[in-house]
């Protein structure tokens, strides 16, 4: 049992996960994980560097990958915004690295040391085009570590960059945690030489591995090489990628449940909010109602399929979150009109209390009775 | 004049033919100053990996047999320096254009100056913005005609070895597409230089600054930058008169940065 924090842990974790480089800029409140990082990789002969700006930070990280290593940043939403270029890049490029941002009041410089859920939106879709997206959540310390293992060995097994989203809160709040044991999944080489085309593939090479390579973000064929003008061949490749994460949803979607199988209502939450949501399950229970939480741990690709489930099992949802709408029009969108979905929201840089959720809870069985 | 012989071709990847350069420009003459010199440093292509950034120079990597990789507008470096910090034993090489290097990029070009990584940056400079169609670029000189200054550039150009100098550029050296015989030895020089090496290349756009500037075709531009230039050798007690001088600045040594790092994991092993 060992007392840490949570960006300690999101740390521990990467390192567990065998992360051998980390590329990042100082910014409130993720900077812990740079300062642990910069003293956790070089005695591993990994390599830690304070690049000039975020764009840099994912730059180097991108380029640190297609030199073999597992690779990472962390940052928060004013730098979140300035790696969207690359967060583009490193999907086109099908680049495995993750990039942490833990949450803070936006937008702008915003509310620094305060916690929000406000970069759900922008982790799917905050850099242009279309792509393919994975995007974790933690809700403890513990999680963090453990999620952080799963957004490594999920970009290695897609080869994607993977967005884990903490916030202000999460980050420095220290607990008292047991690191559980975790499985590694390590980048996939390429088989006998000849036939390999370094794109469209699981398998990887990396720089100075093998025949020489090309990589470009520009739209291009499996060999790599530019198709600029081929739209059809960049919308073959689009769907391709996005269209494995659909097939492998259901493995790659993490959620906790409590009470989810006789719940009238369903309480749909994730992150530092699942805390609160408990609580308020708790209470309401004792009260007699049939109250459910879904926690989701994966937030994209969106696990439809587990809340339309749920969703046409009750008589409503609430959807809560530290900002004024985002994750709901997922869920909405979803649940179309099984189940009347209500938001409960706020951008104050307050977290809700059990008791604010359960009154929605109980104004929504209000409203639907 | 020699012809592009057959040891050249080597390093070329004819498959990506035809380029997109313009007729008359002059990053054909700076990729063959690149074949030239990696026929001399006999690097193994697959070893090798040219890092470009946007823009017409950025192309420079698809044409050669070495691994490319083309990454985003003006962040070379960064992605460059990620490259030689995992694997020091990689050769890196840049090609960024001006507006790559000092505008978009320039922090990136400033801080790998200051680091002293061992990467060469090949800084292709036309004076313009290329690919997008000739617009100002920071290297545009005052007055100077472009389709975003269309009566004239009123900002002074950023000196691209000037501002290397100053950022602590341990390797700086310049020469232009006129020069091209002496460009293969520069960068030769600047690829054995175990530090962060920049060498500025002046090279001719006629399809946008030499035409918007009236300085004629492909062959008055490199006149043009003759005339525009002086070999430090040539410098006299009347000085530069204005001309921009070409050679090598700096070639020091000081402390690399992934050499620096290996000691420092070495040291840190040793002691957990």
């Amino acid at each position: 049992m060992k007392l840490i924090q949570g960006n300690e842990a999101c740390a521990l974790g990467a390192m567990r996960a065998g992360c051998r480089f980390f590329a990042g800029y100082p910014i409130t409140p993720a900077t812990e994980i740079m300062e642990w990082m910069a003293r956790l990789l070089p005695p591993k002969g990994g390599v830690f560097i304070q690049m000039e700006d975020e764009i840099a930070a994912l730059a180097a990280v991108i380029g640190s990958s297609w030199g073999g290593a597992k690779a990472m940043t962390a940052t928060s939403g004013p730098g979140f915004s300035l790696m969207q270029e690359h967060l583009g890049y490193a999907a086109m490029t099908e680049t495995p690295c993750v990039v942490v941002d833990s949450q803070r009041g936006g937008p702008s410089t915003g509310l620094p040391t305060l916690p929000a859920q406000g970069d759900v939106m922008q982790a799917r879709w905050g850099s242009h085009g279309d792509r393919p997206a994975i995007v974790l959540t933690a809700s403890s310390v513990r999680d963090v570590y453990e999620v952080t293992v799963a957004a490594f060995n999920l970009s290695e097994t897609y080869r994607l960059p993977v967005v884990l989203l903490l916030d202000a809160l999460l980050s420095h709040m220290r607990e008292n945690v047991e690191l559980p044991e975790v499985t590694v999944v390590d980048r996939a080489k390429p088989g006998s030489a000849g036939t390999f085309l370094p794109f469209g593939s699981t398998a990887f090479q990396a720089f100075g591995d093998g025949p020489p390579l090309v990589v470009t973000g520009l739209a291009h064929a499996d060999s790599g090489r530019p198709r600029a003008s081929d739209g059809p061949n960049l919308e073959r490749m689009l769907r391709r990628s996005i269209d494995r994460l659909e097939t492998d949803r259901d493995t790659i979607t993490r959620y906790r449940g409590i009470g989810l199988e006789d719940a009238d209502h369903l309480i749909l939450t994730y992150g530092i909010t699942a805390r609160s949501a408990a609580g308020a399950v708790q209470q309401l229970r004792a009260e007699g109602l049939r109250v459910g939480l879904l926690q989701l741990q994966t937030l994209w690709p969106f696990p439809e399929r587990l809340v339309v489930d749920l969703a046409s099992r009750v008589e409503n949802v609430v959807v809560v979150e530290l900002n004024l709408g985002q994750l709901v029009m997922a869920v909405r969108a979803a649940v179309g009109g099984a189940a009347p979905v209500r938001h409960l929201g706020r951008a104050d840089g307050r977290l809700f209390s059990p008791e604010e959720i359960a009154a929605a809870v109980r104004a929504g069985e209000v409203a639907h009775a | 004049m020699p012809r592009v012989g057959q040891d050249l071709l080597q390093y070329l990847q004819l498959d990506a033919m035809p380029h997109v350069w313009c007729p008359g420009c002059g990053h054909g003459q700076v990729a063959r100053g690149l074949a030239t010199a990696l026929e001399r440093l006999s690097v193994p292509l697959e070893r090798l990996v040219l890092v470009g950034g946007i823009g017409c120079s950025g192309r420079t990597p698809f044409y050669f047999n070495a691994n490319a990789m083309h990454t985003t507008h003006g962040r070379a470096l960064a992605f460059a320096t990620g490259l030689k910090l995992t694997r020091p034993e990689l050769t890196v090489i840049t090609t960024m254009g001006d507006g790559d290097t000092a505008a978009i990029g320039g922090n990136h070009f400033i801080h790998a100056c200051r680091r002293n990584i061992d990467i060469t940056a090949i800084v292709y400079n036309n004076g313009i913005y290329g690919m997008t169609g000739g617009q100002q670029a920071p290297t545009t000189p005052r007055g100077a005609r472009s389709v975003t200054t269309p009566l004239g550039s009123l900002e002074p150009p950023f000196d691209i070895v000037q501002l290397a100098l100053a950022a602590g550029a341990t390797f700086v050296a310049r020469s232009t597409t006129f020069d091209f015989d002496e460009l293969p030895a520069l960068i030769v020089d600047a690829v054995r230089h175990p530090g962060f090496a920049v060498v500025e290349v002046l090279t001719q756009c006629p399809t946008y600054y030499g035409r918007m500037n009236e300085l004629g075709d492909a062959v008055a531009m490199l006149d043009y930058e003759r005339d525009l230039t002086m070999p430090q050798r040539e410098i006299t007690k009347e000085g530069l008169a204005g001309r921009r001088p070409l050679g090598v600045f700096r070639r020091e040594i000081a402390p690399e940065y992934t050499a620096q790092y290996a000691e420092l994991c070495a040291r840190q092993a040793k002691r957990s």
